[in-house]
């Protein structure tokens, strides 16, 4: 799907700039956006899924226009999947209802026929006994893996994932990174915050790197890793580097 | 000894046995009843509750009373809570002026105060002419004020996360009030409310001042007749126990049961 914006900016108090003007325009596969903390990623994720408003800007997606009313919001962010980074599972509802619910009032499923969609979905992601838990009673690998499948149950055009992993220790952040490698085998088209580079690298066809509120790399995801241009890019992943186990 | 002082000695959260449960309750109620026992025997009183029999249907009409008008002013004050707690965060300034001041007023005034304040005005001024009525009313306007801090304050301690999530399902605002909003409100002020009522059912006994004959007038009046002083407002407590102990374990239990889930 075509993802496109110009000019997009976001500040939220006069001074304090979060993203700096920037444009893009690409067929949007699977692409990864890195950079260091406070750079900005999330914000810009927020911004495509229609959560916040951009200070300045236009947004297209397909070619449509995203007009900025709150009606028009609510419309687009029913196509797109959302996982945050914690804590986005309603706390007062089990695994099922959290996936159920939204499918029944915002998209029009039946009472059974979204049960249904919901269990064979925590089914495949391996969560068939855990339906009827709430958030609290999961482990945070759980919980994503549901958060995930929740963004994915209604069948969205684009699955949007604001650093998912790293709230979690490193043996659920490889159970729920398989999750979404699963979902880009079944075609399903995304853009991911990350610091698993490891991910964003061979998992992602696209990568774009922000910085200090600025798009200031982007290409196919191989050549964006072993070829940085802008010096900012070469001292992000050298310090990554530092500790690699190799 | 050991055994001894396992019997009335817990350390950390171990659980308590039903065997130590019962014998420290018997010994800390024997206590309590020698307490009253030595202290009535040095006024050299002795207590006889035979006229209950003879009073039955006055402190009857009375409990019924008491309870009547606690639920009819926790439905009254959990609106006017629920307003005024909405009320303080309304754009409208004078709206929110008006209920914070509501709030901080009563709060900060005894009750007896304003059951004698708001009686003329209730009473004299808007012409109501029912006790139960006003006393409803004023008993409503006070507890009002406490409801809507707790649910003022649990609206605050919403986690905007939620209300994020909310957004990205595509809830819209009312689905968002009713799915996600109002189920978590209802998990975190449900413990704190039922206590409130416990609260009601207490202060609804100074509304006996303006001569509403509930619980405690009835028994005022009682003693007035029989001068079984102690009788009398033990028997009182007893009642106002009857009312208050169930909800306090209800309280506990949600409190218990939502912990989990907030």
């Amino acid at each position: 799907m075509k993802v496109e914006f110009r000019n997009l900016s976001k500040q939220y108090e006069p001074g304090q700039i979060i993203l700096h003007p920037m444009d893009f325009a690409d067929e949007v596969h699977t692409l990864a956006v890195i950079g260091p903390s406070g750079g900005g990623k999330s914000t810009l994720l927020r911004i495509l899924g229609g959560l916040i408003p951009p200070s300045t800007g236009k947004l297209w997606v397909d070619s449509e226009e995203i007009r900025q009313s709150e009606a028009a919001l609510q419309q687009y962010r029913k196509k797109i999947g959302f996982v945050f980074q914690q804590g986005g599972l309603f706390r007062h509802m089990n695994a099922r209802d959290n996936i159920a619910v939204p499918l029944e009032q915002v998209h029009g499923y039946g009472h059974e026929e979204a049960e249904e969609r919901a269990m064979e979905l925590l089914a495949r992601f391996g969560l068939k006994e855990d339906a009827g838990k709430k958030p609290a009673a999961l482990s945070g690998g759980q919980q994503q893996r549901v958060a995930i499948a929740r963004a994915v149950a209604a069948r969205p055009k684009l699955l949007l994932l604001d650093e998912p992993t790293s709230a979690l220790d490193p043996e659920f952040t490889t159970e729920v990174l398989n999750v979404i490698r699963e979902l880009k085998e079944d075609g399903m088209r995304f853009i991911i915050v990350t610091h698993e580079m490891g991910f964003a690298r061979h998992a992602c066809d696209k990568a774009a790197f922000l910085c200090e509120g600025s798009l200031m790399e982007y290409g196919e995801s191989s050549q964006l890793f072993s070829c940085p241009e802008t010096k900012q890019l070469k001292r992000f992943l050298g310090k990554l580097l530092q500790w690699n186990i190799s | 000894m050991k055994r001894l002082q396992q019997l009335f000695w817990i350390s950390g959260n171990k659980k308590i046995s039903p065997a130590a449960a019962v014998l420290n309750l018997v010994v800390v109620t024997a206590l309590w009843v020698a307490l009253f026992w030595i202290s009535l025997r040095a006024i050299q009183v002795t207590l006889d509750f035979r006229f209950l029999g003879e009073f039955h249907i006055r402190i009857r009409n009375g409990f019924l009373m008491t309870l009547g008008l606690s639920l009819a002013s926790l439905a009254l004050s959990l609106i006017l809570g629920m307003l005024s707690a909405a009320g303080q965060s309304s754009p409208i300034l004078p709206i929110r002026y008006f209920c914070s001041i509501y709030v901080k007023f009563i709060r900060g005034t005894p009750l007896i105060m304003q059951i004698y304040l708001f009686f003329y005005i209730v009473g004299t001024a808007w012409g109501v002419s029912s006790r139960f009525l006003a006393g409803v009313l004023i008993l409503s306007i006070f507890e009002g004020a406490y409801i809507a801090e707790i649910i003022r304050g649990s609206l605050l301690s919403l986690d905007q996360s939620q209300l994020e999530a909310a957004r990205a399902v595509g809830f819209t605002k009312k689905q968002t009030w009713r799915f996600v909003i109002l189920p978590q409100m209802v998990a975190r002020t449900l413990p704190a409310l039922t206590g409130q009522f416990a609260s009601i059912i207490k202060d609804s006994s100074l509304l006996s001042v303006i001569a509403v004959i509930e619980l405690t007038q009835s028994m005022r009046e009682i003693s007035a007749v029989n001068f079984r002083l102690f009788e009398c407002y033990l028997f009182l407590g007893v009642l106002y126990l009857c009312l208050t102990l169930p909800i306090s374990l209800v309280s506990e239990r949600l409190e218990r049961r939502f912990q989990y889930e907030s």
